[in-house]
């Protein structure tokens, strides 16, 4: 019962894809991989490079932030495999039962960043003038990873910082791509983001403000199969894949850094 | 000919019987599979919403400040809509003029607009980048992420409904009533004051009960244009989206309570065209 709307979703999903997709005649078998939305380039990039690997399957991407995807899994959204942004949101669904516990491996890690607009118009260099008074200032809204790690930062730095900071939050996004896509357009002075999110596509319309090491956190993204995926060997061959030498080298390209060691 | 029609039915009505009743039967289970459709989704939103765990202390706070903040926010915007939109829909029912069907078109165009393009384009219009946005903006005006911004998302959106429900009442309205006023001297207020909005009171409260329900309900032009922050822009149907993954509870409660505010909207509606018509054929839009 609760899982069906989410069914549905998928099975629309899988509509989609078979229009584009290859003739009747070969029936692909479909990976569904469930990933944060920092990940959008890169696991499209990912799932091009593992089908033309494996010619008959299909990989069938949903992303959101990861607390929506967890609260999807958690629902009971049919998947075979779950890339989070942060430990959190992952063990969320490992306490659902959804995910064995310590089937996750890290596979990539991410750097936080300021994002501004092309032409900075709050005039923002460092992460201290983001407190400035009347900057405009937009986050993910909490429970998203990237938002966590945001608060880590701006946990560690003053007090009164730490007030004026959250005085100048002016929205709350769904998602980390969504904080991004509003500070392109120019709708706000700063936001704050992983640096991989600064992709090509909004890159001539955003300046970074680099957060200095000191300050920033290692944002560390677990990655897991599903305890029910319908293709179980399909998961573990792409959470290989994703490891593997070549994986890394996509993700890498798109921004991200190597996965802590531990 | 009708004779021979007659016959050559006859002939087949050893049939009929049997196609009557895979008609009876066919059309009972298509209507019921559409009705459980319809039906299923309130019986199980509210069975969920009565029959999970725990409380909802912490976060009463985020339900508290989104009731105020839509009721308020729908409450200004009714305002507006009473104010701008009733003199809109007179001047379209008593004027002609060029490109008439064009203006209406856009006016009604929100109505069937995706809300989420709606949003787009206020974004387009009034962002600090927009059309109207940008000089405001120099101006060290700045209505994205606002109050304001929450409020002309849903001006945009829903006030159609009560302009298209004026409209057509005011058109109903035989001229002669204005014509007779004026004759006995009436000025242009005293007529519009005491002949034309006494006979048209039901059709404008029907349109403005339309209009805010659509306000309450506003999402995608709210969340694109005006963002999302407790207290400052989270409205309800905000929140129920926003605490899906954070707090079950409360996105179920906040549901329940537009839920409610629906079914209240909808009665009033449904009371008001039922009253004895005295207006004559209120305008629906519900049908």
């Amino acid at each position: 019962m609760k899982a069906k709307w989410w069914v549905v979703l998928l099975l629309l999903g899988r509509l989609a894809g078979c229009r584009t997709g290859q003739p009747e005649t070969a029936q692909p078998q479909e990976l569904t991989v469930f990933a944060a939305s920092s990940l959008t380039d890169a696991f499209n990039e990912l799932a091009q490079a593992f089908e033309a690997q494996n010619t008959a399957v299909e990989v069938v991407l949903n992303f959101a932030s990861s607390s929506q995807l967890a609260a999807q899994l958690t629902e009971g959204a049919v998947a075979d495999v779950f890339a989070s942004a942060n430990a959190t949101q992952m063990q969320n669904v490992v306490n659902s039962g959804r995910i064995t516990p310590g089937a996750e491996d890290w596979f990539v890690s991410n750097r936080l960043t300021i994002i501004v607009p092309a032409d900075n118009p709050a005039g923002i260099h460092s992460l201290e003038d983001v407190a400035q008074p009347g900057v405009q200032l937009i986050l993910a809204v909490k429970g998203v990873p990237v938002r966590q790690y945001t608060d880590e930062v701006v946990a560690a730095m003053a007090a009164d910082f730490q007030e004026h900071f959250y005085n100048n939050l002016v929205s709350e996004e769904d998602n980390v791509r969504q904080v991004s896509a509003k500070v392109a357009l120019g709708e706000a002075d700063a936001g704050i983001v992983y640096t991989s999110d600064v992709t090509p596509d909004i890159a001539g319309r955003v300046q970074q403000i680099a957060i200095p090491e000191a300050q920033n956190v290692a944002a560390a993204y677990p990655i897991a199969p599903l305890a029910d995926a319908p293709q179980p060997e399909l998961a573990q061959s792409f959470i290989e894949f994703v490891l593997s030498a070549e994986g890394q080298s996509i993700l890498a390209k798109w921004g991200f850094g190597p996965p802590p060691t531990s | 000919m009708a004779v021979r029609q007659w016959k050559g039915s006859v002939a087949s009505t050893s049939s009929a019987p049997w196609q009557n009743r895979v008609f009876s039967v066919l059309a009972v289970v298509l209507a019921g599979i559409m009705a459980v459709f319809l039906i299923i989704p309130f019986i199980a939103l509210i069975w969920r919403a009565v029959t999970l765990e725990g409380h909802i202390a912490a976060s009463e706070l985020s339900i508290a400040s989104a009731v105020a903040l839509s009721l308020g926010t729908t409450a200004v915007t009714i305002v507006f809509i009473v104010i701008l939109g009733t003199p809109l829909a007179y001047f379209l029912a008593r004027h002609q003029f060029p490109l008439k069907r064009l203006l209406t078109l856009f006016i009604e165009m929100p109505i069937v607009m995706p809300p989420v393009v709606a949003g787009l384009a206020l974004l387009s219009a009034f962002g600090r980048r927009g059309l109207i946005g940008a000089p405001l903006a120099s101006l060290n005006i700045s209505v994205t992420f606002t109050l304001t911004a929450v409020i002309l998302a849903q001006l945009f959106v829903s006030s159609p409904f009560y302009i298209r429900s004026a409209q057509s009442r005011f058109e109903s309205l035989p001229r002669e009533y204005e014509d007779a006023a004026a004759v006995d001297g009436a000025s242009r207020w005293v007529i519009f004051w005491r002949v034309i909005l006494p006979q048209s009171t039901r059709a404008l409260l029907t349109g403005l009960i339309l209009s805010w329900a659509r306000a309450l309900g506003e999402f995608g032009a709210t969340i694109l244009f005006a963002g999302n922050l407790q207290g400052r822009t989270q409205t309800l149907p905000l929140l129920v989206y926003g605490a899906l993954e954070q707090d079950l509870r409360v996105t179920f409660v906040t549901a329940l309570i537009l839920l409610a505010l629906a079914v209240l909207a909808f009665s009033l509606t449904r009371w008001l065209t039922g009253l004895d018509d005295y207006e004559g054929d209120t305008p629906t839009i519900l049908g």
